[in-house]
């Protein structure tokens, strides 16, 4: 009798024993990534100042917070950067696996070299830009040497200007990566219904424009959603490079989010603008999960 | 674009194979020079001195090399009040990175070993719930944070860092693990069950066995993840326990008077020696992880 119950009860141990072994991540995740999030969004609908106050003001700070001019300029900014950055990295991306993809010589060399920035912090990014592109001794100095005496470049300190430094910046860090997806995309595709093709007759911008690129359809949707979310994330770069300024030229949801919450004490504020960006991201990610995990119990 | 479709087209026609040929490796040698001169342009002025850096350009070799730019960014450089270089955030850096990676690579082990080979109702929706907390954007947490570390007495100290960083770094490791170990064939586990082994010897001597290149993965994708962090370093750390990147900021950013370009750049170097040397050695399997952290499912 008593055998058998420390049997039924060793096994109802050995049962338990995976979900206790979940349980300190289960725990971390509900709190720190649910229940947190649940934390801001109340937040967003209080008063609250330096420290959280729950006097409910309704939808107050989501108003204040759409009329702010520098919440403006900073969704604007997250248009042009956000664009541009997903525009040219995936174009520059796509070529440079292209080239890589015609069976070249050193392969392993140039993709080690288009890939490496992608391992640097986004501050020594923003450090290492700053410096290239500094008025006076930087790129302006460089090509005023090679024989263009006129040469001005300002970007970095031209309020019109200087968000289009982030995205070269962020273009150069992150294009290796986008090249890295398409190469394994075109790597993947099916070489019998190239050479199909190419048997009967298709020229080969046709091959490329008619079943290469359709075939890359997945690549280009997980580098959408990649470059999105990196650039919706992005504030070390901007921090880095030009702090947000000259003035809050180059303010984007997140700086705006932690300079309004930390610096100005307007916490209700920040915490409203903090769900705006989640929200923003959840309709792209969450899609976007949904489609990969049903995808693969399919598969 | 239109440059490389058309060389395609030449190569495939039979005729300028040449030209064409030479055309894919111009354009990939132009394209290596741009992706290759900030960096040349960094070792450069980080080894001359502020003379020649305002008498040179960007991509002009150091006339006369000197180490006093990197000495000064590691032992003197001014960061906020203090004049004592990086070197002390070097090891701030370290101290959070080293039980960061250890704790959040372990946990996700033992997560993606149960969510495959011991299943459970519900578990790919719970799996589901954590992948979302890999994407969210991190400012949507950093209000709770602040006040959590702060109840807690973590607050700006490496030990709160530390937490923060397992806590986000969780839900990605388990992400690696679980779609490392769906892979592995169920019977090998029902094999070992039948030879009377339980749920912690299955693990070690079946699963962990064979699980090295995950766990460089994730290793790799953790510890550069983790060491070139700013977020989480700029919002939780005190003045004693900031992070390397933290204090390059700081360095580059707050400094008054006369930029010093040259301790600028050895700084960044400084900064990015580690994950840049991991990089290089171990580049596929950091390859592998980005590309595990793209395609999600």
């Amino acid at each position: 009798m008593a055998a058998t119950e420390r049997m039924a009860g060793k096994r109802r141990l050995a049962n338990a024993l995976p979900l206790f072994v979940l349980s300190p991540s289960l725990l971390m995740v509900t709190i720190g990534v649910y229940g947190f999030m649940l934390f801001s969004v109340i937040l967003s609908f209080t008063g609250s100042k330096m420290f959280p106050r729950f006097v409910f003001t309704g939808f107050d700070q989501y108003e204040r917070l759409f009329s702010n001019p520098r919440w403006g300029v900073a969704v604007q900014n997250i248009f042009i950067f956000g664009g541009l950055y997903i525009v040219l990295a995936t174009i520059l991306g796509l070529g440079l696996a292209i080239l890589i993809d015609q069976r070249i010589r050193a392969e392993g060399a140039f993709r080690t070299i288009f890939l490496y920035p992608m391992a640097l912090s986004f501050i020594v990014t923003g450090v290492i830009w700053q410096w290239l592109l500094n008025p006076g001794l930087g790129l302006e100095r460089l090509v005023q040497g090679w024989g263009w005496e006129s040469f001005s470049f300002k970007w970095l300190v031209d309020p019109q200007m200087a968000i289009y430094t982030v995205v070269i910046a962020g273009v150069w860090q992150v294009a290796g990566f986008v090249m890295a997806l398409f190469l394994a995309g075109l790597r993947g595709i099916n070489t019998e219904i190239l050479s199909a093709a190419r048997m009967d007759g298709a020229p080969t911008h046709k091959i490329y424009t008619r079943i290469i690129i359709p075939a890359l359809r997945p690549v280009f949707l997980t580098a959408f959603v990649v470059e999105a979310h990196l650039a919706i994330k992005s504030y070390d770069l901007v921090v880095a490079l030009t702090k947000g300024g000259p003035g809050f030229a180059t303010e984007l949801p997140s700086t705006f989010m932690y300079t309004t919450t930390f610096t100005r004490n307007e916490m209700g504020l920040g915490a409203a603008s903090a769900t705006v960006m989640l929200m923003t991201l959840a309709a792209i990610i969450i899609p976007y999960l949904y489609s990969e995990l049903r995808h693969e119990r399919r598969g | 674009m239109s440059v490389a479709a058309e060389t395609v087209i030449l190569r495939r026609s039979g005729s300028g194979v040449n030209l064409a040929r030479f055309a894919v490796y111009a354009l990939l040698i132009v394209a290596a020079a741009v992706f290759l001169a900030p960096l040349v342009s960094m070792v450069f002025t980080s080894l001359k001195s502020m003379d020649e850096i305002r008498a040179g350009n960007l991509l002009s070799p150091p006339g006369a090399v000197t180490l006093e730019a990197w000495a000064t960014a590691w032992n003197s450089a001014c960061i906020s009040v203090s004049c004592a270089g990086l070197k002390g955030y070097f090891l701030n850096s370290i101290r959070m990175v080293v039980p960061a990676v250890l704790l959040s690579v372990g946990l996700g082990a033992l997560n993606g070993y149960v969510l495959t080979k011991w299943r459970f109702r519900g578990d790919n929706l719970l799996f589901g719930a954590m992948m979302f907390g890999c994407f969210i954007p991190f400012q949507i947490v950093l209000i709770p944070m602040a006040f959590t570390l702060g109840k807690i007495g973590l607050a700006g100290t490496t030990a709160g860092l530390v937490l923060v960083h397992v806590v986000y770094g969780v839900c990605f490791t388990t992400l690696f693990f679980r779609n490392f170990y769906v892979a592995v064939p169920d019977e090998l586990v029902k094999a070992a069950r039948m030879d009377g082994a339980g749920f912690w010897q299955i693990f070690t001597r079946v699963l962990l066995p064979i699980s090295w290149p995950i766990i460089v993965v994730s290793v790799i994708w953790q510890f550069t993840g983790i060491w070139n962090d700013f977020l989480f370093g700029a919002s939780f750390a005190g003045g004693e326990s900031q992070p390397i990147t933290v204090a390059l900021n700081n360095l580059v950013n707050t400094s008054t008077g006369v930029k010093l370009y040259n301790v600028d750049m050895a700084a960044a170097m400084i900064t990015a020696a580690p994950t840049i040397l991991i990089y290089l050695f171990l580049g596929r399997f950091f390859l592998r992880g980005l590309m595990a952290g793209a395609v999600k499912g």
